[in-house]
C-alpha cells in the first residue's frame, strides 16, 4: 500500500528553483533514507510533503491529495521531526510529549488513559522517562532531541518523516533511534529520515533515496544506491566499502581527487 | 495532578484577588461612603446622591478597570506565546498607537468636544486600521518576524502622527488635554463606555481564549505546530484581530496602559508551569487584579491630583521589570 507518492514535484523558494521534477513513492512497511549533500533539498521535500512550502507537481497522502485535505487530517497521517529542536518555554518533558496528541483531541478535551499510555510508550521507546519531570529547556541537545523524537512518536501516525533525527545523538542511542525506525517500518508504518551519516543509512534503512541539487540522482536499496561512483560524483568523497553481518558498511575515508569526480 | 491542583488553587486565588480588588475599586473614592452603604444604593432603586455616585461613577470605573485589565492581560499572554517572545505586548502590533492616534485626532479637529463618543469611535477606527495594515505587510503565511516589523513600524507613524497634531495644536488647552488623554486614565468614564467597549472585548476575549491548544503546540515551532495540526493563518486571524478588538475597545475608553501586558503573563508564566494555554486564564485574572489595584491606589495616593492610572502602572512596572531582568541574569551566570 502507498502511503505517500510524489509526481514532478517542483518547489521555487525565493525564486530559485530548489526541487526539480521529482517522482517517487514511499508504500507502507518502507524505512526510507534521504540522503544527499547539504543544500541538496532533503529538508525542502519533507517540508513540502507537510503543506508548509508551495509546490508544483503532486503530492498524495494515501490516494488523496495534499493540498486538498486539512492541516488536521493530515496531522493524522503525517508526524514531523523539525531539524531546529525548537522549545521555547521552560516545560516539563512529559508536557513536549503530551504534545503529540493534541491533533487526536476534541477541542478542550483533556489527555484519556489510552492517550497517557501512548505518551508513555514514546518516552520509553525513547529513553527519556528517567527525565520525563525536568524542564526540557534544560536538557542537553541529545536529550532534547530525544524528547522531540518522543513527541513525534506520540503523534503515533503511518507516516513519520524526520530531518537529521540522529544529529546529535551518542552512538548507542542513534542506533537505537535507526533500529526503532526499523521495527515501526515492520509494524507496517513508513518512515523516511533525512541523513548524513551514510554509515548509519547503509546499514539500516530499508531504501534510500540519493537527492542531489534538487533531483533524485538514485532510489533503490541501500547496495545499489551507495557505489563508489555515485559517492564521487555526488559527495565528492571516496569510501570504504564493506560487509559486516550481512549488511553493508560505508564508511568515507577522503575527499575524492577532483579530476576524478563523476567519472 | 499535583502541577493540576497548583494550577486550580492559582486560578481561585487570583479569582478571589480580583473579587476583592473589584470591591475595593466600588468603595474607595473622595465621596467616603460606608462599603454597606455603597452595596445597598448599588442595587436598590433610590435616586438619592449615593446610587447616582456608585452606579454612575464607581461602578463603571471599577467594570473598565477588571475589562481592561483582564484585556492587557490576555492579550499579553496570547501575543507572547504566539510570537514566541517574552518580549511582546498588547502595545507590539500597533494598536494601541494608533488607537491613541485616532484619540489625538478627535481631541484636535474638535470632534470629541462636538459628540462625546467621537474619541472612542475614532480610536477604534485607528485600532482597525493598525490591524489592518499589520495584516497586509505580514501577509497570511503567518511570519512573526514580519509581524513584529510592521507592527513596530505602524506605531512609529503613528507615534509620528500623533506629534504632528501636538506640534500643530491650535491652542494649549487641546494640547494638555492629549497629552493627559495619552497618559491613561479611568476617571469619569460612564456606563456609555462599558457599553461601548464590552462587545467588542468579548469578541475579542473569545477569539484569544480559544488559542490555548495552538499556543502549547507553538511551543515547538510554527512549522511543528502547523505538522500538528495547526492552522497557523486561523492563529494569526484570531491572535491579530482578537487583540485588535479587546485593545482597540480598551485604548479607546481609557488611553494607553503600558507595561501590564508585558508583566504580568511574565510573572505569572513560572507559576502555570509555562504552559501558554494556561497562562491564558491566569494572565486575564492577573492583568484585572493589576489594573484594579492600580485604579484603587491612583485615588489613596493622590485623591485631589487626578494622578493617571498608565503614569502609575509604568512608575511600578518598568523598576519590576527591571528587577525580573536582574533575576533572570542571575539565574544564567
Amino acid at each position: 500500500m502507498t502511503l505517500l507518492s510524489s509526481t514532478g514535484l517542483s518547489v521555487s523558494l525565493g525564486g530559485k528553483q530548489v526541487l526539480h521534477d521529482l517522482t517517487f513513492s514511499v508504500a507502507a512497511g518502507e524505512f526510507v533514507g534521504l540522503i544527499g549533500p547539504n543544500g541538496a533539498g532533503k529538508s525542502t521535500l519533507l517540508r513540502s510533503v507537510l503543506g508548509l512550502l508551495p509546490f508544483a507537481g503532486t503530492i498524495l497522502l494515501d490516494g488523496k491529495s495534499a493540498t486538498a485535505i486539512g492541516a488536521r487530517q493530515r496531522a493524522g497521517k503525517i508526524a514531523y521531526l523539525a531539524q531546529e529542536r525548537e522549545i521555547a518555554w521552560d516545560v516539563p518533558v512529559e508536557a513536549v510529549v503530551a504534545l503529540g496528541r493534541s491533533p487526536h483531541l476534541p477541542s478542550f478535551a483533556a489527555l484519556t488513559d489510552a492517550d497517557r499510555a501512548v505518551i508513555d510508550e514514546a518516552m520509553r521507546r525513547m529513553d527519556v522517562e528517567a527525565f520525563s519531570h525536568r524542564i526540557a529547556t534544560e536538557l542537553s541537545g541529545g536529550e532534547k532531541a530525544r524528547v522531540l523524537t518522543a513527541r513525534a512518536l506520540a503523534q503515533d501516525t503511518p507516516l513519520l518523516l524526520a530531518d537529521e533525527p540522529t544529529a546529535g545523538l551518542d552512538p548507542s542511542h542513534q542506533i537505537a533511534l535507526m533500529r526503532l525506525f526499523g521495527n515501526l517500518a515492520r509494524d507496517g508504518r513508513s518512515v523516511v529520515a533525512s541523513l548524513h551519516d551514510l554509515g548509519l543509512a547503509a546499514r539500516w534503512c530499508s531504501r534510500l533515496i540519493l537527492i542531489d541539487r534538487g533531483r533524485i540522482v538514485a532510489d533503490g536499496p541501500p547496495e545499489t544506491v551507495l557505489t563508489q561512483e555515485t559517492l564521487r560524483a555526488v559527495y565528492g568523497v571516496e569510501a570504504f566499502f564493506g560487509d559486516a553481518d550481512g549488511a553493508r558498511i560505508v564508511h568515507p575515508l577522503d575527499l575524492a581527487d577532483p579530476g576524478s569526480a563523476g567519472s | 495532578m499535583t502541577v493540576n491542583l497548583r494550577y486550580r488553587l492559582l486560578v481561585a486565588l487570583l479569582a478571589a484577588a480580583t473579587l476583592v480588588l473589584f470591591l475595593l475599586s466600588l468603595t474607595v473614592g473622595p465621596a467616603g461612603i460606608a462599603f454597606g452603604d455603597s452595596m445597598v444604593a448599588l442595587f436598590s432603586g433610590k435616586a438619592d446622591a449615593v446610587t447616582l455616585i456608585m452606579r454612575d461613577i464607581r461602578l463603571p470605573r471599577a467594570l473598565l478597570g477588571l475589562m481592561i485589565g483582564a484585556t492587557l492581560g490576555l492579550s499579553g499572554a496570547v501575543l507572547q506565546g504566539y510570537l514566541r517572545n517574552p518580549l511582546a505586548e498588547p502595545g507590539l502590533l500597533g494598536i494601541s498607537a494608533t488607537a491613541s492616534l485616532g484619540a489625538v485626532l478627535a481631541i484636535y479637529t474638535g470632534l470629541s468636544a462636538a459628540f462625546a463618543l467621537a474619541l472612542p469611535l475614532a480610536a477604534l477606527a485607528g485600532a482597525v486600521l493598525a490591524v489592518v495594515v499589520v495584516q497586509a505587510m505580514a501577509g497570511t503565511r503567518g511570519n512573526s518576524l514580519l509581524i513584529i516589523l510592521a507592527g513596530i513600524a505602524v506605531t512609529s507613524f503613528a507615534g509620528a502622527m500623533t506629534s504632528l497634531a501636538l506640534n500643530l495644536s491650535p491652542n494649549p488647552f487641546a494640547a494638555l488635554e492629549i497629552m493627559f488623554w495619552m497618559l491613561g486614565s479611568l476617571t469619569d468614564r460612564s456606563m456609555t463606555h462599558v457599553w461601548l467597549a464590552g462587545p467588542f472585548m468579548v469578541v475579542g476575549w473569545v477569539m484569544l481564549g480559544s488559542l490555548g491548544r495552538s499556543l502549547d503546540a507553538l511551543t515547538l515551532g510554527s512549522e511543528t505546530a502547523a505538522s500538528m495540526g495547526i492552522d497557523m493563518r486561523r492563529v494569526q486571524f484570531l491572535a491579530v484581530f482578537g487583540t485588535a478588538a479587546c485593545v482597540g475597545a480598551g485604548t479607546a475608553v481609557s488611553g494607553a496602559i503600558g507595561f501590564v501586558g508585558l508583566v504580568v503573563p511574565h510573572i505569572l508564566r513560572p507559576l502555570v508551569g509555562s504552559r501558554p494555554s494556561r497562562l491564558l486564564l491566569a494572565s486575564a485574572l492577573g492583568g484585572a487584579c493589576v489594573v484594579l489595584a492600580a485604579d484603587v491606589l491612583v485615588r489613596l495616593i493622590a485623591p485631589e491630583r487626578d494622578l493617571k492610572l498608565g503614569v502609575l502602572t509604568a512608575i511600578v512596572g518598568a523598576p519590576f521589570f527591571l528587577w525580573l531582568v536582574f533575576r533572570a541574569r542571575r539565574r544564567l551566570t
